[in-house]
């Protein structure tokens, strides 16, 4: 009961009240995302981009700029050349992550050096905090989520068929690059949103656990971006709320809830098999 | 008289310097069941790629005489591809949400699945004697099961050519039976045109009209019969060709 209360007194604060709604918009969106991802095997796509996100923001800062306007195209583009290395270059798609992603982090630390005097500013971004985000970010974080939400359920059967087999997609007059583009582009946008909610460590994480939590239990693949969708909004919400009563850091606790989740998932999976 | 379904004229296609098929050849009449066969690299895969569309080649293929049209080409043809290996075990998809997927050629953006076409997945299901398979896992199904779930979604849209790369190359001797004459039976009763790549030349006498041997150009393209009395496949084959046409 005492933590009925607790949790009650902590949304009365309008910061935590804006947490909870940019966090739950943002799990979402990533849940919507990750069962593509995780099944298309690319799910380090979002640790990548969050590594070159760091490089972004580290450009931002020197040009006085706020983060998120200047991630988002720079991200994007990002996202592209992963996919064109994968596709025209015959770069397999883990090495591509892998270059652009060393490529984003070795930039933005040659950037925090030379222009100095915004390290702080530059490493909260690496962990993030939910609890700090403002009225615009809220709403930023809203727009694009439920952009990326319509987007994948317009494109939900295109998606499906070249996440199940690519070449039956393509023989069914799908456009698999553009579906393809579309799904890392997406990706793109979501990562942005991550790196002041969970900051650019974590990011992919919110990405990939819940997909993979619910991929242990269901066989429907409806079902499994729901389920996705639940944990990653229930971990949210109880995230910030054990952050909040234990001062603990928001992001890494969100990324710990989930990470019971899926052993939980895990668990009950293994259950179900034998 | 049958039309031609298919004409393939001076068609090439090469991976950087290699060249996997040199000016072939070949028409297929409505109605046929055709056997490509030959051995490793030799083309055949390449082959059915190219009549897909899903490699760039050199030369023409045509469909029922018109340029290969995308349009109407997808309309037309169901595909069941090669390996079956990239079906994950975890894939979170039931058997007939799989077959419905055949039906998205005929969707249009943004697609819409209607109850009506679960009625038609459920039908073909029954067809193929599969309709116990529909709410399992398709990770979970055996190989030869997981095949014939690939096969309904190649068959849903009623199809006037199908095309089987390797259908039955990780099945068991009596799957592989089973779905060859299942296969024999839509050929036969239905009039869908085969294409069916395979390693055995012997088995396709069993079940297939017409043999297409390739090794990068067309080595023979004719009934069983004739390429069994061919004088020109006895010097090309030596006892191999005996071998071939006394294993069925």
């Amino acid at each position: 009961m005492e933590i009925f209360f607790e949790f009650q007194e902590a949304l009365s604060f309008a910061f935590v009240q804006r947490a909870v709604i940019a966090g739950c918009f943002m799990a979402l969106g990533c849940s919507f995302l990750g069962i593509f991802l995780v099944l298309k095997r690319f799910s380090l796509i979002g640790d990548g981009l969050a590594h070159v996100s760091f490089a972004t923001v580290a450009i931002a800062l020197v040009l006085h700029a706020q983060p998120i306007i200047i991630s988002i195209p720079l991200v994007a583009i990002a996202s592209l050349v992963i996919l064109s290395l994968s596709e025209k270059a015959k770069v397999y798609g883990d090495a591509a992550i892998g270059l652009v992603s060393s490529f984003g982090i070795a930039l933005g630390v040659i950037i925090a050096s030379t222009a100095g005097g915004f390290n702080v500013d530059l490493f909260s971004y690496l962990f993030g905090n939910i609890l700090s985000v403002s009225s615009a970010e809220v709403w930023i974080t809203i727009l694009i989520s439920l952009l990326v939400v319509f987007i994948t359920i317009l494109f939900y059967h295109d998606l499906f068929a070249i996440t199940f087999d690519e070449d039956y997609a393509h023989v069914s007059g799908i456009k698999v690059k553009i579906v393809n583009k579309i799904l890392i582009l997406l990706t793109s946008l979501i990562v942005v949103l991550g790196i002041k909610i969970v900051g650019t460590m974590l990011v992919s994480s919110l990405i990939i656990l819940p997909a993979v939590s619910a991929l242990q239990i269901v066989r429907s693949f409806k079902m499994a971006i729901v389920l996705s969708g639940l944990f990653a909004v229930i971990s949210v919400i109880i995230g910030i709320f054990i952050s909040y009563i234990l001062n603990y850091p928001s992001g890494a606790t969100i990324v710990m809830v989930n990470f019971i989740f899926f052993i939980a998932s895990f668990m009950l999976g293994s259950l179900k098999r034998q | 008289m049958p039309s031609t379904i298919i004409e393939a004229k001076n068609l090439s296609v090469k991976y950087g310097e290699i060249e996997a098929l040199s000016k072939v050849s070949f028409k297929i009449d409505s109605g046929d069941y055709v056997g490509i066969v030959g051995p490793n690299g030799s083309g055949k895969s390449t082959l059915i790629k190219s009549i897909l569309g899903l490699i760039p080649f050199e030369g023409e293929i045509l469909f029922h005489g018109e340029s290969l049209s995308e349009f109407m080409l997808k309309k037309n043809v169901g595909y069941l591809p090669q390996k079956m290996s990239f079906i994950d075990q975890r894939f979170p998809a039931t058997a007939i949400e799989i077959v419905v997927s055949g039906l998205y050629c005929q969707k249009k953006f943004p697609k819409r699945i209607t109850g009506d076409d679960y009625s038609s997945a459920k039908k073909i299901m029954q067809t193929l004697a599969i309709s116990d398979l529909a709410t399992r896992s398709i990770g979970k199904l055996s190989g030869g099961q997981q095949q014939r779930i690939l096969l309904a979604r190649a068959l849903i849209v009623s199809p006037q050519i199908l095309i089987l790369d390797e259908p039955t190359v990780a099945l068991d001797p009596q799957s592989r039976e089973t779905f060859s004459l299942t296969v024999q039976k839509l050929n036969r009763e239905l009039g869908v045109t085969v294409l069916l790549v395979s390693h055995d030349a012997g088995s396709m006498g069993k079940y297939a009209s017409k043999l297409l041997y390739l090794d990068g150009k067309i080595i023979f393209y004719g009934t069983f019969e004739d390429f069994c009395k061919s004088p020109q496949m006895t010097n090309y084959f030596g006892d191999n060709q005996h071998i071939i046409c006394h294993r069925h």
